[in-house]
């Protein structure tokens, strides 16, 4: 178990960041991230010796995140996905930032899980192809046109949807 | 010399930087010679940085101390007989989850009397009032178990599932439906070798939230709250947080795979 500590651990914030990205809720997330861990130490000693620790890991969180949000669509939603605060998702930082990442993560929601997840495996996560269609459980071929399908449609949400010019107010001339 | 043609799978492979240096060059040639292309590559460059800045500073927060993995794994390893240090460490951490715990909570609950605090006070007055019971500790005996389960769903209105804790070392005993302010509930008793009782509380809640969960004291009884598909859940007893808490994950986990 101490060599479960030493692989799982390091990884466990890059954990809480894929589950916040996809639950958007920090609390949901962590608790997410709580269970997968635990069902993780059950599982350690099954696990393949040569199994990576990361795809392995991050898989059993994947579909834990899927089963929940699956959950979660079969009800009716007490917050609309735009309500919620943007201090559960990103980074205030500057204005200009926080606007820019507030859209980039509004069209990021709405694309559907199986685009939304391989995005953030990749993109986010920095997980190779190999690893990433591990964690879906889908061939590299699947992951690479899902990947494709991905950006094309995340960055035609962005592009057709630029924000209204009163959103800059510092931009504004003032005549 | 003939090249492969550049494929869409190329250029997402080139903004991942997954290609040989080879294959990398031939695209970044291919892009010298259509603008309208490497412009729209470029974007996804941009768009991955974004995203990658976007989430960025979730790494960087301090975890909380239940994702403490060292801490589930020693919780584990402890089924029974825990040591005086153990207890101490134990309730150093309830300490520091019921901080966390009340910080997650904030904001989210807007009725208390509805949410997660009334219904670990209500598990906690039920088992002060059960547990002790010598005589008639359960209504239905585990030996009726269908009729229990038709009997708490009826009076629920909906299914109500009895975790099996055996594998724990806590063996089923029965149980009743108890009154709350809150309409009807189920309590569900188990008790070990050694005769120590545990008893998980079921009800619907008010709001039919999903809530996370939360550990809570009472007069010396210790509990875990969760909330999950519209049913509030509490596993109480005279044990340690360290104890109780990986066998009320256990209690969410059968009861989320059987939804």
């Amino acid at each position: 178990m101490t060599e479960m500590v030493r692989l799982i651990e390091p990884l466990i914030p890059a954990l809480r960041r894929y589950a916040r990205a996809l639950l958007r809720d920090r609390a949901a997330a962590d608790d997410l991230v709580q269970d997968c861990l635990e069902r993780a130490i059950g599982r350690w000693h099954q696990r393949r010796a040569d199994s990576e620790p990361r795809a392995w890991i991050f898989a059993i969180l994947h579909n834990l995140a899927m089963t929940r949000l699956r959950r979660a669509a079969s009800r009716p939603r007490p917050v609309a996905v735009e309500d919620v605060g943007e201090g559960d998702l990103a980074n205030p930082a500057s204005q200009e930032d926080g606007l820019r990442y507030r859209d980039l993560v509004s069209a990021l929601s709405r694309l559907p899980d199986e685009q939304r997840t391989v995005l953030l495996l990749v993109c986010v996560e920095e997980l190779s192809y190999a690893e990433a269609a591990r964690v879906l459980d889908v061939p590299i071929g699947t992951v690479m046109s899902r990947l494709s399908r991905a950006r094309e449609r995340l960055h035609k949400a962005i592009s057709d949807n630029p924000r209204p010019e009163s959103a800059h107010p510092h931009l504004r001339r003032v005549k | 010399m003939t090249t492969r043609p550049i494929a869409e799978d190329d250029l997402n492979a080139y903004v991942d930087e997954a290609l040989d240096a080879e294959r990398r060059a031939e695209v970044v040639a291919y892009l010298d010679t259509h603008p309208e292309v490497a412009e729209r590559i470029a974007a996804y460059r941009a768009e991955r940085d974004l995203l990658r800045a976007a989430f960025a500073p979730v790494v960087e927060e301090p975890l909380p101390p239940q994702l403490s993995l060292a801490r589930m794994i020693e919780a584990r390893r402890r089924p029974a007989g825990t040591p005086r240090w153990a207890m101490a460490a134990a309730a150093v951490l309830l300490l520091a989850i019921g901080g966390a715990g009340g910080w997650s909570l904030r904001g989210v609950d807007a009725a208390p009397s509805g949410g997660l605090l009334a219904l670990g006070r209500e598990a906690a007055a039920s088992y002060a009032v059960f547990a002790p019971d010598e005589a008639r500790p359960v209504e239905i005996r585990a030996e009726n178990r269908a009729q229990l389960v038709a009997w708490t769903s009826r009076r629920l209105g909906r299914p109500v599932a009895i975790p099996d804790l055996a594998s724990s070392g806590y063996r089923l005993m029965g149980g009743r439906v108890v009154a709350t302010e809150h309409g009807p509930a189920a309590l569900f008793m188990y008790d070990d070798d050694k005769g120590n009782r545990l008893v998980m509380f079921a009800r619907p809640m008010t709001n039919g939230r999903d809530m996370p969960m939360a550990p809570h004291v009472q007069d010396g009884i210790n509990g875990y709250t969760w909330a999950d598909d519209g049913l509030g859940y509490s596993l109480v007893g005279a044990v340690a947080p360290g104890m109780l808490h990986p066998l009320a994950d256990e209690v969410r986990r059968q009861i989320r795979s059987e939804a």
